[in-house]
């Protein structure tokens, strides 16, 4: 069965892990999605002793070098609040890869209630935020990416479809197959270049097809092979991640 | 055997192919679109597989007793029951029976275990000739290929191309792009040597233990007439094939035709329980079962990679696969391609000729998405990718550790020790921020189809500090 959700309700305070490409390569992201939960009330705790999910080393094998790394993140997030990931790749990675990738190495019942408090950026915002969007932004046309550990580990593709459908001048694009991966895979970018090469061409010619001015993902892996590969083409075909583009949207001093 | 490096060869060769890809894509979203139709509802789909994975959790846990199950039942029913520990054994044991007959010419229905055992090959080197019945089959056999597709051997061509190779191969008939006149031609081709073939042989879908029954599913018909019309009749199977009871077939066959031609059922499905009896009047005088180990056992031992022997073989995994969708089966090898194929093979011929399977594959989750059984099949792709660096020395699987040199090592090491010293952590991606605009980023194959990244000016930790975001 599909795993049956509960969400809690508004906390006081939440956390945020930026995950490591966003550190280096989309920080606004990773403010954006802080700036977003905190104008819901909610307190953002940004650990300053976090660095990366451990996803990297773990999907090329080095399990021993992962496992060292997730454990050191564990101990960022001691306390009981919810723990905001703005992508669905290392949410994945931490709500479903750790209790496997840590059992037996950390006390079972911390893990277990550690994955179960991580959620993907814009589930947190639907789901147990339940934020409302103005849109103050100009019309724009949008074609979304959907990276397949949000869609499949963490089942939040209806989530960032709900949360771009609540900005009233968003016309959202629907591309062809939709569901495909974009070639991305990490490494695997690296390691099978003509295959990854192909994969982001096929994707990119989907979403130019749909006519978007923008292109908008909750992950930045994918945004940095996507948008790469449609700078690489001089598309005018812009990138965003979701969370920039919902608080650039929604945010009213900017304006 | 094969090397790594033949595996990027033949997938620049296929992504070369504008012809290749342009079949495979419309094939796959064809048998993507006709699957989806058949499970309409997906709460119901996730609870019949649910069942599905019982079933064959069900009987891998009880392998080795249902196995001895399935000989007695076999054996009491009159069938024949051979062990094959190795493809040698198995292509002895035909060759055997072949030659017990006198026969010449072996009549095939589809069978992936007899790919596996490179039968065809095997027996013509020793002068028996086999033919394969199955369309698909048949036309690689005019071809001289090997199956691309366990379900649809020969998706990757096109009609225009069976009609050339009709047209080659039978100069005498006329040509046709038509696909029905084309199927009517081999039709009328292979017809004639159902007759004249001494011994049939088939693979099996579920061999059930409790009864000793082997069923087989196929659509042409050409299964029943390999596994009836001809006196003896071969069944080569995996020992994995098993399950333990008859009402485990209705949820596995439900399973099997819609995941891999979304059809509700098939044309044919067959029960085979026993060579002809006393006072029946057709079916064929000798039954034989041969079961083929070649490698399963190694794979039972290991109690996550053991979900690898659940598979049904419907080829869903293939179809919805973005990596299969763009090189097809021949890029792959092995005698199963796509991500099962890229799980299972390595682990039979040992991670040193086909460790870059594993890691061909972007994890993106298609294929456990469909699975019929639930095999979570990312999951035992990154097993894989550990078992091929990993050097403790700690487990069954071939050719452990082959692929580990010592630069990525020491490479994953540093990275590690970076990532849990979150000062020198800072330190570095501060460094690196106030480098940006000298340090190259993404160079060698990223960059051959995209632009590399732009480094922040500042990291998220500096900018998080400054706008007052705390620590704890």
């Amino acid at each position: 069965m599909p795993e049956q959700k509960r969400y809690p309700a508004k906390p006081n305070k939440a956390y945020f892990f930026a995950t490591c490409l966003v550190d280096l390569l989309y920080p606004e992201a990773g403010l954006a999605g802080m700036q977003l939960i905190r104008r819901e009330g909610v307190e953002v705790i940004f650990p300053q002793d976090q660095t990366c999910c451990g996803q990297p080393a773990w999907n090329s094998g080095y399990r021993d070098e992962a496992r060292m790394v997730a454990l050191r993140q564990l101990a960022c997030f001691a306390e009981d609040y919810p723990v905001v990931v703005p992508s669905g790749s290392c949410a994945g990675m931490m709500r479903h890869h750790y209790p496997e990738m840590l059992r037996g190495h950390a006390d079972e019942s911390d893990i277990e209630a550690f994955c179960s408090r991580v959620y993907e950026l814009t589930e947190f915002l639907v789901h147990v935020l339940q934020i409302e969007l103005k849109d103050l932004g100009e019309p724009v046309k949008v074609a979304l990416h959907t990276s397949c550990s949000a869609r499949r580990e963490m089942g939040v593709a209806d989530e960032h479809e709900v949360l771009l459908k609540q900005l009233s001048k968003v016309e959202l694009l629907e591309q062809a197959r939709k569901e495909e991966c974009c070639g991305f895979g990490g490494t695997f970018a690296i390691k099978q270049p003509a295959l990854s090469a192909e994969m982001v061409s096929d994707k990119a010619n989907a979403i130019i097809e749909t006519g978007a001015d923008l292109l908008v993902s909750g992950d930045c892996g994918c945004l940095m092979n996507l948008g790469g590969h449609l700078d690489y083409r001089e598309s005018s075909i812009e990138s965003r991640h979701i969370a920039s583009f919902v608080w650039e949207r929604t945010h009213a001093t900017e304006r | 055997m094969q090397r790594n490096a033949d595996f990027h060869t033949r997938t620049e060769e296929a992504l070369a192919n504008a012809q290749l890809k342009a079949s495979l894509r419309s094939a796959m979203d064809g048998l993507m679109a006709s699957r989806k139709a058949c499970f309409p509802d997906a709460d119901a789909f996730e609870r019949l597989r649910l069942r599905g994975a019982q079933i064959r959790v069900n009987a891998l846990s009880k392998l080795p007793q249902l196995l001895e199950l399935l000989e007695r039942n076999c054996t009491r029913n009159g069938i024949r029951v051979h062990w094959a520990e190795s493809v040698d054994e198995a292509n002895e044991t035909v060759l055997g029976i072949m030659r017990e007959h006198q026969a010449a010419l072996l009549i095939k229905g589809k069978s992936m275990v007899s790919e596996e055992m490179d039968l065809n090959r095997f027996l013509e080197s020793h002068g028996i000739e086999c033919l394969e019945s199955d369309l698909g089959e048949y036309i690689l056999q005019l071809a001289g290929e090997p199956p691309s597709h366990i379900v649809a051997p020969a998706i990757h061509k096109t009609r225009q191309d069976i009609a050339k190779l009709f047209k080659q191969k039978f100069p005498d008939i006329p040509y046709s792009e038509d696909v029905d006149t084309l199927t009517r031609n081999a039709r009328g081709i292979l017809r004639k040597k159902f007759h004249a073939a001494s011994v049939g042989l088939s693979g099996v879908n579920f061999a059930v233990a409790e009864s000793g029954t082997l069923c087989l599913v196929e659509n042409e018909g050409n299964g029943r007439m390999c596994t009836t019309v001809p006196p003896v009749h071969i069944a080569v199977t995996g020992i994995e094939k098993v399950v333990e009871k008859l009402e485990h077939i209705p949820p596995l066959l439900k399973l099997l035709t819609r995941s891999a031609t979304g059809q509700r059922i098939t044309t044919y499905f067959n029960m085979i329980s026993s060579p002809r009896k006393t006072g029946e009047k057709d079916g064929p005088k000798e039954v034989h079962l041969i079961l083929l180990d070649n490698g399963r056992s190694r794979i039972y031992e290991d109690e996550e990679l053991v979900n690898t022997l659940r598979c049904i073989r419907c080829g869903a995994c293939m179809n919805h696969c973005p990596i299969y969708t763009r090189i097809g089966g021949h890029a792959y090898g092995t005698t199963i391609p796509g991500p099962i194929g890229s799980v299972l093979e390595p682990q039979k011929a040992g991670l040193k000729s086909l460790g870059e399977l594993p890691v061909a594959s972007t994890l993106c989750g298609a294929c456990a998405e469909v699975c019929p059984v639930r095999i979570p099949i990312p999951r035992l792709l990154n097993r894989l990718r550990f078992e091929r660096i990993r050097n403790d020395h700690v487990g069954t699987t071939r050719g452990q550790g082959s692929s580990r040199t010592f630069n990525e090592a020491i490479a994953w090491k540093a990275w590690s020790w970076l990532h849990r010293n979150p000062v020198g952590y800072r330190l570095a991606m501060t460094l690196v921020t106030r480098l940006r605009n000298i340090l190259p980023l993404g160079i060698g194959p990223w960059t051959q189809a995209r632009k590399a990244p732009r480094i922040a000016a500042k990291t998220l930790h500096q900018r998080a500090r400054e706008e007052g975001f705390n620590d704890q």
